[in-house]
């Protein structure tokens, strides 16, 4: 995992956009949606072996290896602007609960599949908009991920958007997990916009016709929960992180 | 096959080249378009490379491969990953494509453009998006009701 090394980086600094001018700002940007992409690839191999039939078992694993691949791109590059040499590694195994900084959205058990449709429909919808803003970014490793991850993102939303239309619009009982699930996951969504309030509108233009042909309505007055920024967690990620870290805390060091 | 081999010197980016993608041995990283740059320095080698896909497994295996071309040689080599500007399907080079088709793997193209490898029959059914690799979707001929891969258009 670590022989990852980026040419096309840029400095940290060396870029007059203030977005960068504090190496230690431009290491929290990236390392937010490195734990964004680690947690979630982590949930989503959950699946593997589980899933309802073996095509969907396979996109669910191949939709963990794209936000797998994006993680580590962004650990590595975190590491860097950090510049006190930890390597992507280093920040997925052996930082605890409290370091992380990922979305709590994206920490939620896999619950029933309708829960993590749901879970992924929403989040998918949030990086088609989030990558094409930060294909943009000063820091030319963030800008580079994010162009070539918009391209995967199309088809994650493409899968995830219809299985919700399909559960959604389905059967009296897929149609009751599917409004329990938006109703259970929603309570989690204004976080993915205290970054870049900017969003919410091209999200909810992706979002709103998928559910409305889903025959689903909007929750709406659902009390939010936020923290996952500052490393406040669901009570989910310690167990999650637990049995990611084992191997690696076990054995430190160890390598094959 | 007789290599370009003047005395014990063979141009590192003929054997950077020759190294196969593992998950489709049929295609070249080259003819992937993966390859970016290959800079040799006396007796040091620089190559340049680019995922297909951010999660792409294959990539660790093709580094660990140009690295073992490059040292049979008698060259120290380091290999760089670049995401930007990021690969595309349109990176493939003809001659890729068509040894794709040639294993049976339908080339990446427009819905409308993808034609069956066994029999080229038009207008396949798609089972999944996401098929034995990140890069492939899983399809079936509506003529032969053959399956077969298709590789993912991205760009």
């Amino acid at each position: 995992m670590n022989q990852t090394s980026d040419a096309g980086s840029e400095t940290p600094g060396a870029n007059s956009r203030s977005a960068i001018r504090d190496p230690r700002s431009a290491f929290t940007e990236v390392l937010r949606h490195g734990d964004d992409n680690l947690v979630l690839a982590q949930r989503l191999a959950g699946w593997v072996a589980s899933a309802p039939d073996l095509e969907t078992d396979i996109a669910l694993a191949n939709i963990a290896l794209d936000h797998l691949g994006v993680a580590r791109a962004l650990l590595a590059r975190a590491g860097e602007l950090e510049g006190r040499g930890r390597s992507e590694d280093d920040l997925a195994m052996l930082r605890s609960e409290r370091e992380f900084t990922n979305l709590l959205l994206c920490e939620l058990p896999n619950g029933d599949f309708a829960q993590t449709i749901t879970r992924h429909f929403l989040f998918d919808a949030y990086q088609l908009c989030l990558w094409e803003i930060l294909s943009t970014h000063p820091d030319g490793t963030l800008a580079g991920v994010a162009a070539k991850a918009i391209m995967e993102a199309r088809y994650h939303f493409r899968f995830s958007s219809s299985w919700v239309i399909r559960l959604g619009d389905g059967t009296g009982e897929s149609h009751r997990r599917m409004a329990t699930a938006i109703g259970e996951v929603w309570r989690f969504v204004d976080e993915m916009f205290d970054d870049h309030p900017d969003l919410r509108t091209s999200w909810g233009r992706l979002v709103e016709p998928v559910l409305a042909e889903a025959t689903l309505e909007k929750p709406s007055h659902v009390s939010q929960r936020r923290g996952g920024r500052q490393g406040l967690h669901t009570e989910h990620l310690g167990h999650m992180l637990a049995e990611m870290q084992s191997v690696a805390r076990s054995y430190p060091g160890s390598a094959w | 096959m007789v290599m370009a081999d003047i005395g014990s010197v063979v141009s590192p980016m003929f054997l950077v080249s020759r190294v196969r993608d593992p998950e489709i041995p049929a295609m070249s990283i080259w003819d992937l378009g993966i390859v970016r740059s290959v800079e040799t320095d006396g007796n040091r080698v620089t190559v340049t490379i680019t995922p297909t896909y951010s999660g792409c497994p294959a990539m660790d295996t093709i580094r660990a491969d140009i690295a073992a071309a490059l040292a049979g040689h008698g060259y120290e080599c380091e290999i760089r990953t670049v995401y930007s500007p990021p690969w595309t399907t349109d990176m493939i080079s003809p001659l890729g494509r068509r040894h794709l088709a040639e294993v049976g793997i339908a080339p990446p193209g427009r819905p409308d453009q993808v034609l069956c490898p066994r029999c080229a029959a038009r207008d396949p059914r798609t089972v999944s998006e996401f098929g034995s690799t990140a890069c492939k979707s899983l399809m079936v001929c509506s003529a032969c009701r053959e399956p077969f891969d298709l590789f993912k258009e991205l760009n």
